[in-house]
């Protein structure tokens, strides 16, 4: 009652002016569209190319997180472990190293100590005279060559230098050596070991000297010389492998043994290293030859030498090499298998975290959808049933105005004033089937369930429009199930569900394009219809959403509930509706629908 | 079928007074009531041969006033006026012994129809 006097002047206006109505009422519909999409882009979602950027960035950030974490404690404790067992391993190689110098040291002067002893001994045992005798010395160097090897000469040489008497394979006798270097420093100190020396037969040779001061008269000198054979003997015995290399040099770094790889007698010793006091010392070196070295010289105390002993890194760390070059294949490895893993778990964890997104995302948008249609819902049907009775009552009053005219043969321009009352009633009549199909969105219709032949049904909506499809020269392909299972569900409703989409394809097609339906047996419970058509295709923009009430893409022509229907019914029987679209390659509706409808809230 | 006796009940006075005229037009006797309480009292003043009832009436409603109808004349066939998409109100009202239900805004050769009907089912 109240609505009518609210429609009335609208009513009039129609009459008037009913085409700028018209517009006007699509503008709003327009902008209603416009607000629509606004607000659920800023409420819902970000647009694509953001939201996969920011799964990108997480997933680049847990990704650097998960390996700075897992990777610098390794790293950390690889150098740790390298450095320890670096430091330690050396330590392990220097001591024998060491050790073996250091005894061998001792071996060479015990050596020189056992010779200059027996001199000595003979210095003091004898007297000048005897040892001045050539005879006695000669028996002397007898017994020596005896019982010490090694000796190849002996001789007395007096205070002023002269060799008084001399025992040995040459002929020294009356030599004069108060010249020489040897003789001073033994009458000073009282003791001499000379460095190796070539003799005649270049032979080499150590020469030792010891003084003896007597009460009696003159100090006598007694003089003897080495061969140096038994020094190569005594390093012999030092069991090196023959990467290594052992041999005296005298203070001056003349090499005094043969070396294996740093030259002969006599030469000077190419490597530098510094010589130490007493004790052995290991320094690293390289070598003329390139080679990186542990050199361990020990000085002797009582001559002029120092052992030196050289072993080439390479062999005595090839343990720590080995090792090493092993740690680092399975730091290289565990680095890899690191990375492989927090790949793949970085990746599960965002996909996750996205599913999630995206399942909360598409329940909101549900919720929000269901929300709009059942308050859209209510107010179609509110609009709707106000509208009937005026409707009816235009309805009544133009009958009349017909029946008065049709009883009335005189009246003038009859067959006009007919014409219009017609017009009338049937814009009654399209007034009422819009209210009638508002009504149908609210689900305020009764759902009629009915065992029915989804097949036969599909054909029969395809009947409505082969017309146009046969006009535009569409091509329409049936891939229907052989034993499709009839399913209970209504037949009205379902006929608006197929009569929606496909009429969607059909816009969605140019001229000679193909739609092609297809039907399935999903499982026991389901079965799938699908129509694919390849027009236009819809944009993703728009597929987000093409179900929602007033959402058109058809300009003028379109109300924008078709799908918003299709979808609300679709959901009522208990089914489900999905869409797939590429723009430019067309769109693929698929419509799963229960065996047995199951009817859901109204609304 | 001439001088048939029709009660037509509607709250809408505009609808109600109009139809009659439209049914007069066609040598039918229809009176209008505008509400419930003014048709049963119609009723028992002048007994209609049939009832055409609106469902949807403030005060007593199309059923309740069917109910009463039903309860006292249970030979007078009633036909509802439903409002479009109201049929479970229509279908509830056939439960209830009326003869059919018809939809707002009606065609009335289809009124006349079903009213045809409704006359010949009489016993």
């Amino acid at each position: 009652m109240s609505s009518e006097t609210i429609l009335k002047p609208h009513l009039k206006n129609t009459l008037r002016s009913g085409d700028i109505l018209f517009d006007k009422r699509n503008q709003k519909i327009m902008n209603f569209k416009n607000l629509w999409a606004g607000l659920t882009k800023g409420l819902l979602h970000e647009s694509g190319h953001e939201a996969s950027n920011r799964y990108r960035i997480l997933r680049r950030n847990i990704f650097i997180l998960m390996i700075l974490i897992t990777i610098i404690p390794l790293i950390i404790m690889a150098v740790i472990y390298q450095h320890e067992y670096h430091s330690s391993i050396k330590q392990e190689i220097v001591i024998p190293l060491q050790t073996l110098t250091n005894k061998t040291k001792h071996t060479f002067e015990l050596f020189f100590e056992e010779r200059l002893s027996v001199i000595r001994f003979i210095a003091s045992s004898y007297s000048f005279e005897e040892l001045s005798n050539q005879k006695t010395m000669n028996r002397i160097f007898n017994v020596l060559m005896n019982e010490y090897c090694c000796l190849v000469d002996l001789g007395l040489i007096n205070n002023k230098g002269i060799q008084l008497s001399y025992a040995g394979p040459y002929n020294f006798l009356g030599k004069d050596y108060s010249e020489q270097k040897w003789f001073q420093e033994v009458v000073v100190k009282g003791i001499y070991i000379s460095n190796v020396f070539m003799g005649y037969r270049k032979f080499p040779h150590v020469a030792v000297a010891v003084l003896r001061r007597t009460e009696e008269g003159p100090p006598l000198i007694l003089r003897a010389t080495i061969d140096t054979s038994k020094f190569d003997d005594i390093i012999a015995s030092m069991g090196l492998n023959p990467e290594s290399d052992a041999f005296l040099i005298s203070r001056s770094g003349i090499i005094q043994t043969s070396s294996r790889f740093y030259g002969e007698i006599m030469d000077h010793c190419p490597l530098s290293f510094p010589r130490g006091n007493y004790e052995a010392i290991v320094t690293e070196a390289t070598d003329p030859r390139g080679r990186e070295i542990l050199v361990a010289c020990a000085p002797f105390s009582s001559a002029e030498y120092s052992l030196v002993l050289v072993k080439p890194k390479s062999d005595v760390l090839h343990t720590w090499h080995t090792l090493r070059s092993r740690m680092i294949l399975i730091f290289i490895s565990s680095v890899a298998l690191i990375i492989l893993v927090v790949f793949k778990l970085t990746d599960t964890l965002v996909k996750r975290v996205k599913e999630a997104d995206e399942k909360r995302e598409l329940t909101y948008r549900e919720f929000q959808h269901t929300h709009k249609l059942s308050s859209i819902g209510r107010l179609a049907a509110g609009v709707a049933h106000e509208i009937n009775n005026p409707m009816a009552i235009i309805n009544e009053k133009a009958g009349l105005m017909k029946d008065l005219v049709a009883y009335d043969s005189n009246f003038q321009n009859k067959e006009k004033f007919l014409g219009l009352t017609d017009s009338i009633l049937k814009s009654v009549e399209r007034c009422s089937a819009i209210t009638h199909r508002l009504l149908g969105f609210a689900r305020r219709m009764e759902v009629q369930l009915v065992e029915l032949d989804l097949n036969e049904l599909v054909q029969e909506t395809l009947g409505f429009l082969e017309k146009e499809a046969l006009y535009r020269n569409i091509e329409l392909i049936l891939h229907l199930a052989d034993n499709l299972p009839r399913i209970s569900s209504d037949r009205g409703q379902m006929q608006q569900v197929f009569l929606n989409i496909i009429n969607n394809a059909l816009a969605a097609l140019e001229d000679e394009g193909e739609i092609v339906i297809a039907s399935w047996e999903e499982d026991s419970d389901t079965v799938g219809v699908s129509i694919r058509d390849n027009g236009v295709g819809m944009s993703e923009e728009t597929l987000k959403s093409i179900f929602d009430p007033f959402f058109s893409t058809k300009q003028e022509n379109g109300t924008g509930l078709g799908l918003a229907i299709t979808y609300g019914i679709v959901k009522k029987m208990g089914g489900d509706i999905k869409v797939k679209s590429k723009q430019g390659e067309g769109s693929i509706f698929t419509v799963y629908l229960p065996k047995k409808a199951k009817i859901g809230p109204g609304e | 079928m001439e001088n048939l006796k029709i009660l037509l009940v509607d709250d809408e006075e505009e609808f109600v007074t109009t139809l009659a005229e439209r049914l007069e037009l066609r040598g039918l006797q229809a009176r209008a009531a505008l509400n419930g309480e003014d048709a049963l009292h119609m009723i028992e003043a002048d007994t209609p041969q049939i009832v055409i009832l609106d469902v949807m009436m403030p005060g007593l409603g199309g059923l309740e006033v069917l109910k009463r109808i039903k309860a006292r004349h249970s030979q007078i066939p009633v036909i509802l006026l439903t409002g479009r998409g109201s049929t479970k109100e229509g279908i509830k009202g056939m439960q209830l012994g009326a003869f059919d239900y018809l939809m707002k805004p009606l065609d009335i050769e289809e009124l006349i129809k079903k009213m045809q009907e409704a006359i010949k089912s009489q016993p």
